[in-house]
């Protein structure tokens, strides 16, 4: 019983996470029609970007919260600078966009190498989370429930925004019909830049967030892209509301199968995504932004 | 034309001495191998070519394919199988995976047949890493030894290289042979124009999935050749980055084009195993090269070369050329 629930806690938190990684991946490819292939990059800079923080930059030594927002905006400010730099370039090649995020990635990594090493960094938990839950006979690590809980708040605060403001209306829009939003008056370059830096931003605070659990190493780009991938096949892109559901959904395909089914976790996580691309390629809950 | 021909002809022939003599012209057994990986990776680059160059269908899944035939082949070789059975095999049963990716795959285009090749060539390494019962993970298998086939050992250098250019010739052919004939040709016609090749009756789709085996088949005997070369698979040859990379060098090179899956293939075996040695980060220079090869030549080396030299030609003698350039000879 006890295993049974702590597995469950389990999925929902990388659920979570997921989802941080992942509503960002969803609004990019629902606007701009490409997978960004370098959107675990982005969850790795965040990361590594973190280790920095925290272990002192100038003799100032971030607190783990204020660490997370500033290399989000760090990752944000990369992610706007290679759309405008490089994607912006390519404007409606969709597959040299997917090449050039995808020739990106090599290089990032290669960098994040040199940068930061060879060996994984631990992020220790944040101070005053390093508690526990008992529940009965079971024990929740604080700091997973609290992965729950910010990405349930963000899943708030992003459908407010694109639910009750004028920006939202416009990704909305730009998602729909983009070129009947030019035509409306809506510059959907610029939102390109808008969501591209906020899904970046989003993916590099994953990336510290997720820390304290997965630690930081290379490679850890190669992991969590193609889960990223699989959330907003099976949810549908371009969906906030798909990519939530899809995030748990993976988060419990992901960790009951590597508990329950080692040796074919990998073939049930993707096999969903292969049945979706292939039954429903608009995904679960695609067509709607919401 | 006949001149034409004839020049070519001569290239071919020129070409094929020069890559014949290579091992005997460089002694090191370390050039002459990465000669062998090379033409190998070439084989690979040629058949994800038929797929991304003349069908349009960007593929990222290719390296399941080619997996699939490594380890079969390693797997029945370390079972003790016989060289002429475990190869047949591993054919077969990459043909099969192939015939499956198509058929999943090939209800799409664009993004959506990227995604679909990408999951299934994860799910095909998710197996090689995951299923170690199998497999053995990622440790991997290694191979006892290489073929003799008509008695030749091909455990040396040279000998293995000779064997995998006879392979690539072989290869290379097949590949012109396809692309020009008739069905090459409706290949083509399916990439460019698919709803008017349904209305003047092609089988659009038949015509993808017969392109696809091709391509599957080429792919597969490149992993078999790969497995003999390093007589050792893992996990990481059936990687998302070794698809990529296969996609680099097609694309690098110049896709719908016979030669530029050949200088792809021969830049990014060169660049990883040569370059490396005085540039340790080889990979950033992999991505740096791919970002602008799509930026600024996004056909290709190849193309993108007799594309530079032909501008600088017609700058030098404009008068001529108006009439003698274009289609209509």
């Amino acid at each position: 019983m006890t295993f049974w629930l702590l597995l469950t806690v389990n999925s929902v938190t990388f659920g979570g996470l997921l989802f941080l990684l992942s509503a960002g991946f969803s609004l990019i490819f629902g606007l701009m029609r490409i997978p960004n292939l370098t959107h675990g990059s982005m969850f790795m800079l965040g990361a590594y970007f973190g280790t920095t923080l925290l272990s002192g930059v100038l003799g100032f030594r971030f607190d783990f919260w204020l660490a997370a927002i500033v290399c989000a905006i760090e990752v944000a400010v990369l992610g706007a600078l290679m759309e405008r730099l490089l994607l912006r370039r390519l404007a409606g090649q969709q597959l040299a966009q997917v090449l050039v995020t995808l020739g990106v990635s090599f290089m990032v990594a290669d960098l994040c190498l040199m940068g930061w090493g060879g060996d994984p960094i631990s992020v220790a938990t944040p101070a005053g989370l390093n508690g526990f839950i008992r529940f009965g006979t079971a024990v929740f690590p604080l700091y997973r429930l609290a992965v729950i809980a910010i990405a349930v708040i963000f899943a708030l605060a992003l459908w407010l925004m694109l639910e009750r403001t004028r920006l939202g209306a416009m990704i909305r829009a730009g998602v729909d019909d983009p070129q009947m939003a030019r035509v409306v008056g809506i510059r959907v370059s610029q939102l390109f830049t808008i969501v591209f830096a906020l899904g970046a931003g989003l993916a590099g605070f994953a990336g510290l967030i997720g820390g304290p659990i997965l630690s930081v190493y290379p490679g850890i780009d190669q992991d969590m892209l193609p889960l990223a991938l699989v959330v907003v096949i099976l949810g549908g892109t371009g969906s906030l509301l798909g990519s939530f559901v899809g995030s748990i959904v993976i988060g419990f395909i992901y960790n009951f199968g590597q508990a329950l089914l080692p040796e074919l976790a990998y073939f049930i996580l993707f096999l969903p995504m292969v049945l979706v691309l292939v039954l429903r390629p608009q995904g679960l809950f695609g067509g709607q932004i919401l | 034309m006949s001149k034409l021909v004839l020049a070519r002809g001569l290239a071919a022939l020129i070409a094929v001495i020069g890559l014949a003599v290579v091992p005997y012209a460089i002694g090191e057994v370390y050039y002459v191998n990465i000669a062998s990986q090379v033409l190998l990776y070439a084989i690979f680059a040629l058949g994800l070519n038929i797929l991304v160059g003349y069908a349009g269908l960007v593929s990222l899944g290719h390296a399941g394919l080619f997996g699939i035939a490594a380890y079969v082949a390693a797997y029945l070789l370390v079972a003790g199988s016989g060289h002429v059975l475990a190869i047949a095999a591993a054919l077969l049963a990459s043909l099969l995976a192939t015939a499956g990716f198509a058929a999943l795959s090939l209800r799409s285009t664009g993004i959506t047949f990227i995604m679909i090749t990408l999951a299934l060539g994860e799910i095909i390494w998710g197996l090689a890493y995951r299923w170690i019962s199998l497999t053995n993970g990622d440790n991997g298998i290694t191979v006892p030894a290489r073929p003799a086939p008509f008695g030749i050992a091909l455990g040396s250098a040279r000998a293995f290289y000779v064997a995998t250019l006879i392979v690539f010739l072989i290869a290379i052919v097949a590949s012109g042979i396809f692309v020009r004939s008739p069905f090459g040709a409706a290949l083509r016609g399916a990439r460019d124009q698919p709803r008017r090749m349904s209305a003047l009756g092609y089988h659009v789709w038949m015509i993808r999935f017969w392109a696809f085996m091709f391509s599957g088949l080429l792919s597969a005997i490149a992993g078999v050749l790969f497995v003999y070369y390093n007589q050792f698979i893992s996990p990481q040859a059936l990687a998302l980055t070794a698809s990529a990379e296969s996609l680099l060098m097609v694309i690098s090179g110049g896709a719908g084009t016979l030669l530029g899956p050949v200088v792809g293939a021969a830049l990014v075996v060169i660049v990883k195993n040569v370059v490396s040695a005085y540039v340790e980060r080889w990979n950033f220079m992999l991505g740096a090269i791919f970002v602008a090869i799509v930026v600024f030549m996004p056909e290709g080396l190849v193309p993108g070369i007799a594309r530079l030299t032909g501008a600088l030609w017609r700058s030098r003698g404009k008068a001529n050329l108006p009439m003698t350039a274009g289609p209509q000879q």
